[in-house]
Formats: structure tokens, sequence, C-alpha cells
């Protein structure tokens, strides 16, 4: 391998790691944020005190989250310039004003709300602390609809064109925003982030019940994350398959890649397992639906020809395996999370949950299971993007900075890897400790700290309250 | 139109960088004097001083980022690409220092020390190559025809020159840091800071007076600036009135004014560096009319993000320090 394909590479696994690290925070965030929100309502309309319990004790878990969502979201606003400075040069009169959006909602919703959530509960009127919850769940969303905009936009270029000197110049920023690519996308992203949050509520409460303890508060978590995810993991479901008639319409090579469709087919059949054998062009050990059923997952009818990696240039695949297991570990994630969302709710309707310990020990244990979706699913829309940067103009390979050495690379990734393996391992650990030591039963106390700090919330130990009321002026 | 547009950009960025060096100046500051005591009351104490307000301070660094790329991203593809290391270490020492802040509170006696290095590695680190990056643009940067960067490597921005200037700012933000515990703790943190701030005053004099001499013999075009137009003169002025300010504060106790005085010395170095190099965003190789996005990107950026979430980022900031004012008293140790 040449020195400039080494940095190359390297540059990739560096950004594949980190952005990979920090999109696990986020996508619990907007989550819980919404979660808050809603338990908070809940809260309001009913005056239930285990509500107000379980929002107490999942503000202390969501300023975790959201801290190390920050810090590791600080890493990305640079990376663009230093490992693809030709990237940030060419597209960025388009990504640069996304980003900057994203950077200036998320400071000015969530940072300034964050704030009244944690430190001003007693001094707000309540409908005021609910609508603070409703505007930081807004800033959580905000921040993934400017992102996926700007995904979406490497993804299906639109409402740009490329100028004498190789920039992107924007033309209409709305076709940019209201791209239908964003509005399947982004709605994918949200409910991931639901979902996720949702299983790990029910599998939180599904530990509790094991451990006969927080009665109330493990039971409503259970059924509450159950509920939820049975109405929307189909929906996700549904705007899964709408990503797929994006992505077969504007990325043949993506889902031929997907599909580990070799040839054209008319109709097409459907792979359902199988080890694609990228030099020899075929599949082993394949497990396939005979025709129609390609044409019909993809295209939605009994007839359509698909297109196979065959009829695009082989410069032009993505790397194939990547994308196959990776869509396939998705939506097996989604077909599990399905199938325990419908059972539990089901048996939660007449009160059987609590006595079927394997589906207690199957809830607690599929709390991963969103974030390995989440993530496998990140895998297949960028993996199967390349080998371009912005899909079909611009390759990845003349994104990078020309002048990176693999040393260079290589080491930046190493410091990389050891901060975010002590941070990560630090931050999971505190919050296994918080969700250990479960909901405080005081009402009085509002969980104290500071705004600034939002990874110092939580635990008994944190009369951060104290410091900020005695602050003399 | 698009001139005004240009401008307040360019303003915008101005702004948001200075607003970065003061005030994540003073906690990195902080940062480096926590090193130099042992006694937990006093790191305790320390921390008081800025846990409010320095991860608010660190967002405008973030600011200043992305209003880089979104306005002038030729100028940040070239930047932050020739800066790749020191850049990437600058992340990482920041991710270290901001979440060992505050891990160290949940941390037992023997972990502790391990957030505490990283504490006060990463705010030196921090502040090291933040000094390291102000000297290697103003010594000059390879850019080629193009704005690309036209050095021979990740290592082009090493010189003696680049790293004066790193030890320089690590003094710099130390006196920060020093005025601001004089003016926001009493007792032992305060009277330290007292005895401190001369000895880094004159550390930062020193090396400001050599580092203006060492630039102005570096490139004629700053020499000839200066002599076109000594007016120019009137910034190191306001800088001497500072120390002077800062000098008697130490002689009165006077509690704001080594801080207030060691803020006008870096907006003074800041006006200095600016009226040197204007209208040039990489000194005497990329100006800032060059280095801009198409009008349509400035305006999309103006109408939402420019005059509605800038104005309303400036209120809250002042409002959090508003909130925070005056001293920490020794019972709101928040640990």
């Amino acid at each position: 391998m040449s020195s400039d394909l080494l940095a190359l590479l390297l540059s990739r696994i560096q950004f594949a790691f980190t952005v990979s690290f920090h999109i696990i925070f986020p996508a619990f965030t907007i989550g819980l944020a919404a979660w808050l929100a809603f338990l908070e309502a809940l809260s309001l309309a009913t005056g239930r005190p285990v509500y107000r319990r379980l929002f107490d004790f999942w503000l202390r878990i969501f300023a975790v989250a959201f801290g190390l969502g920050v810090v590791s979201g600080i890493v990305m606003a640079f990376e663009f310039g230093t490992n693809w400075s030709e990237l940030s040069r060419r597209t960025g009169p388009v990504q640069g004003p996304l980003l900057l959006y994203e950077t200036f909602t998320a400071f000015a919703l969530e940072a300034s709300f964050f704030g009244v959530l944690l430190f001003a509960r007693a001094r707000v009127p309540r409908w005021f602390y609910l609508f603070a919850c409703v505007m930081v769940a807004l800033g959580t969303t905000l921040s993934a609809f400017w992102i996926m905009i700007n995904n979406s936009w490497m993804q299906a270029p639109t409402g740009t064109h490329l100028a004498a000197d190789g920039t992107f110049v924007p033309d209409d920023w709305t076709a940019i925003i209201f791209s239908p690519v964003v509005w399947v996308r982004f709605p994918h992203m949200l409910f991931a982030a639901y979902v996720t949050t949702a299983f790990c509520v029910a599998a939180t409460g599904a530990w509790y019940i094991l451990q006969s303890r927080d009665r109330a508060e493990a039971r409503t978590m259970m059924r509450m994350g159950l509920w939820i995810a049975a109405v929307m993991v189909p929906v996700q479901l549904l705007f899964g398959h709408l990503n797929g008639e994006y992505v077969v319409h504007r990325q043949p090579s993506k889902m031929a890649a997907i599909e580990a469709r070799w040839h054209d087919e008319k109709p097409a059949s459907e792979v359902l397992l199988a080890w694609p054998d990228v030099a020899n062009r075929r599949n082993l050990f394949a497990i396939t639906l005979p025709a129609p059923f390609g044409s019909l997952i993809d295209s939605d009818s009994l007839s359509a020809g698909e297109v196979g990696l065959d009829s695009i240039p082989p410069e032009n695949w993505p790397p194939v395996v990547i994308p196959f297991f990776a869509f396939r570990i998705m939506v097996g994630c989604g077909l599990v999370m399905l199938f325990l969302a419908w059972v539990g709710s089901w048996l939660a309707l007449d009160d059987r949950l609590e006595t079927r310990r394997w589906l207690l020990w199957a809830t607690f244990l599929s709390f991963p299971l969103g974030f390995i979706a989440t993530l496998t699913g990140w895998f297949t829309a960028e993996v199967g993007r390349q080998p371009w940067a912005v899909y079909g103009v611009l390759r990845t390979a003349q994104a990078t900075t020309p002048f990176l050495t693999p040393r260079d690379v290589a080491l930046t990734l190493v410091v990389f890897g050891a901060i975010y393996a002590l941070i990560f391992a630090a931050g999971i650990l505190y919050i296994y400790r918080l969700l250990r030591q479960g909901p405080l039963p005081t009402l009085a106390q509002v969980p104290g700290t500071n705004p600034k700090r939002p990874l110092a919330a939580g635990g008994p130990d944190s009369p951060d309250t104290i410091a900020l009321g005695s602050t003399h002026s | 139109m698009n001139l005004f547009l240009v401008n307040f950009w360019a303003a915008v960025l101005a702004l948001g960088l200075l607003l970065y060096v003061v005030l994540d100046g003073f906690d990195l500051g902080v940062g480096i004097l926590f090193g130099f005591t042992r006694d937990e009351a006093a790191r305790r104490r320390m921390l008081s001083a800025i846990s409010p307000v320095w991860d608010g301070n660190e967002t405008w660094l973030i600011i200043g980022g992305t209003v880089l790329w979104a306005a002038f991203p030729i100028a940040y593809a070239l930047i932050v690409s020739a800066f790749y290391l020191p850049i990437c270490l600058m992340l990482a020492a920041l991710i270290l220092r901001g979440v060992a802040f505050e891990f160290r509170q949940k941390a037992g006696a023997r972990t502790r020390l391990v957030w505490d290095i990283g504490f006060v590695g990463g705010s030196v680190v921090a502040a090291f190559v933040q000094g390291v990056a102000v000297g290697a643009l103003v010594r000059g940067l390879a850019v080629g025809s193009d704005g690309r960067f036209a050095g021979s490597g990740a290592l082009d921005w090493v010189s003696p020159f680049a790293l004066l200037c790193g030890v320089g700012l690590c003094l710099g933000d130390a006196l920060l840091g020093a005025s601001w515990l004089v003016l926001k703790s009493d007792g032992l943190p305060r009277e330290r800071s007292y005895r401190a701030i001369p000895w880094l005053l004159a550390g930062v004099l020193i090396f400001l007076s050599f580092a203006f001499v060492v630039a102005l013999r570096m490139d004629l075009q700053v020499m000839h600036r200066w002599i076109e137009r000594p007016w120019l003169a009137a910034f190191p002025l306001i800088g001497l009135f500072a120390v002077i300010a800062i000098i008697s504060g130490i002689r009165r106790r006077r509690d704001a004014w080594p801080f207030a005085g060691a803020a006008v010395i870096f907006l003074a170095a800041f006006a200095t560096l600016a009226a040197s190099f204007l209208p040039y965003i990489v000194p005497f190789s990329l100006t800032i009319s060059q280095a801009t996005a198409p009008p349509s990107s400035l305006a999309f950026i103006f109408w939402g993000g420019g005059i509605v979430v800038l104005p309303l980022t400036l209120i809250y900031t002042i409002a959090v320090y508003a909130i925070f004012k005056g001293k920490v008293s020794p019972s709101a140790e928040y640990h």
C-alpha cells in the first residue's frame, strides 16, 4: 500500500472511530430529552409522584451522556479541516453554514434551557419548567436535523453547482433543506434515537424487576418503554424502507452492495444471508428468496429490474462486505426489538409481564440493541456511500488532506483512541453507578448541579445547588 | 451587501477569537496554576472559581471554528490542516481537561491523581499549542497560489519563534488565571495569586516585547506598516497603561484591577496583531476577501445565525457571568 493510501485509510479509520463514538451519545440524548419532556408532561397532568421520581432519575443520566456528547462533538467540528481539508475547502460553502446552524442552535437551546432543567426547578413556574424540557428536546432534535441535512446533501447533492475552482456553490437553500432525502433520513435518525432510549428505559425497568426493587418505577419504565417501542419500531421499519427507495434511485452502487447483487436482475431475487465473494463476484453459502422478492423489497414492484454491481465500474464500488452485513445486523436488531416490544406489550395488557422471567431477562439484555442498530445503520449509509465523499461528485480519496503522512495520522489515532477509551470507561462506570443507585425517594431535592457542568450532575454527593445559592454577589 | 456580510463575519470571527482567548485563557491559566499547589482545599477553591463558566468559555472556540469554516472555508481548510498535529493535540488536551474537571470529584484519592494530571497537562498543552499556532501564523504559512497549504508537511509550523509564542501564551494565560483568582477568591489562593502576578507580568512583558521586535525584523512588510502608520503605537501604549493598572492594583489590593488589566493587555496584543496583518487572514498570503464563501452562504448564515442566535448567545454569556459575579465564598466549595 502506498503511503498516500495508508494515510487515507488511517484518516478514514480515525473519522469513523471518533464519529461512531460521538453518535452513541446523541442517539441516547435525543431520545432521553423527549422522554424527559414526556415524563414532565405526565407528571404535570396526573400529579403522580412516580413520574417525578423517574424524571429526576433519568435527568442525572441525561446529564452524563450529554456531557460526553458535547466533548466528543468538539472534535468533529475540527476534524473536517484536519483530515479532510479538500472536502472542507470544496464543500465548505454548503457544509460550513449547515454545521454553523447546528452549533448555534445547539448552544442557544440546549445549553441555556438545560441550565433551567438542572438547577432552576424551584425557581420557575411548573409550566415554564415543562417548556424548558420541551426546548431542550427541540434543541437536540434540531441538532440532528441540521446534521441530517448536511449528511443527506453528501449522500444526494442538490441545490448547488460546481464552480470553476471545484467548490460547491449553494444556489438554493430551500432545495438543500427540503430535499426529499432529508425527510426520510431525518425521521429515520429521530426514531432510531427514540427506540434506542425506549429500550434503555425498558431494560432498566426489567433489571429492577429481576432484582425485586423499586417496584413502581420499574413497572412504569418497563411498560412505557415497551409500549413506546411497540408503536415506534414499526414506524421506524417503514422509514427504513423509504430510505431504501431513495437509495435505489440515487445510489444504485450502495443498493447493489447492501443486497450483494452482482448481476442485473429483472425481476430480482433477494439474498437473505451469504458471504459475498468480491473477487469472484458471487455469493457463497447464500440463502436466497426467489424473484420477485428482491424487486418487491427494493422497488415495491413485482417486475422491476434491479441494478447489479456488474453494471457499475469496480472503481465505483463500495466495500461490499461492510454495508451487506451492517445492514443485516441493523435489520436483525430491529426485528428482535419489534418482537420484544409486541410480546411485552401484549403480556402487559393483562398483567402477565412480571411473571415471564425469560422476557424480563431478554428485555434487560436488549439495552445495547438500539445502539448497535444505530451504529450499523450509519455504517451502511456511510460505507455504502464510498468511494464517494459527496456521492457521484467528489471522491473520498480526493477529499483528504493531501500532505498527511501515515505517521502523522497514526500518532493522532493512538492519542484519540487512548483518551476516548479512558473517558468512555469512566463515563460508562458513572452511568452504571447511577443506574445501580436507582431513583431517589426524596422529592424535595432538586437534582443539583451546575448548568455549565453537566458531567458533575447526579449522585447524592453533588451539592452544587448549595454552591450556586451561596455565591454572594 | 456582500461587502457588508464579509466584514460582518470577519468581525464576528475576531470577536469570537478574542472572547475565546481571554475567557478560556483565564480558566486554562487556573488549570496551569493548579499544578503549583498540592493543597486539596486550595485546589477546590481554584476549581470553584471557574467551574460555572469554563465550558461556556470553550464554546467560543467552537463558534470561532464553525464561523471560520462557514464564512471563510478556504482559510479554514488551509489553517486547520496546516496545523494538523497542534490542533489534534489541543482537542485531545481539551477533552482530557474537560472531563478531568468533572470526574475528579467522583474519583477516589488514587484515581483523582490521574484526572488532576489530565487537568493540569491538558491546560498546559492547550495554552501552549494555541500560542504556537499564533506564532506560526505570524511567521507565515507556505501557501500556494490556489490558496492551499504548500508546506512540506505536518511539522512545518515548528520554529523557535512559534515555540516561544507557546511559552508566552502559557505565561499570559497564567497571568489571566492568577488575576481571576484574585478577583474570585479569598484567603490563601488570593494571597498566592497576588504574589505570583508580578512575576507572571514580568514574564509576559519580556515575551511580548521580544516577540514584537522579532516580528518586526522577521518581516519587512510589518515594519513598513508601523513606519507608515505610527498611530498604531496606540495599541501597545494602551497595553502599557494596563500594566500600570495591574501594578497599582497589587499595591492597593484592588481585586478587580489585575484581571481588568490583564484582559486589556490581551486586547491590546490582539489589536496589535490585527493592525499588523489586516486585511490578511493568513499573514501576507491569504486575504479575508480571498478566503470568503460565496454570497449565498454568507447571506444564509446572516439571517438566522448572525442576527438572531449570536446576540442571544452574547446575552446568555453576560447573564451567566452576572449570576456568578462576586467572590466564591469558602463555604461554596461545590466539591
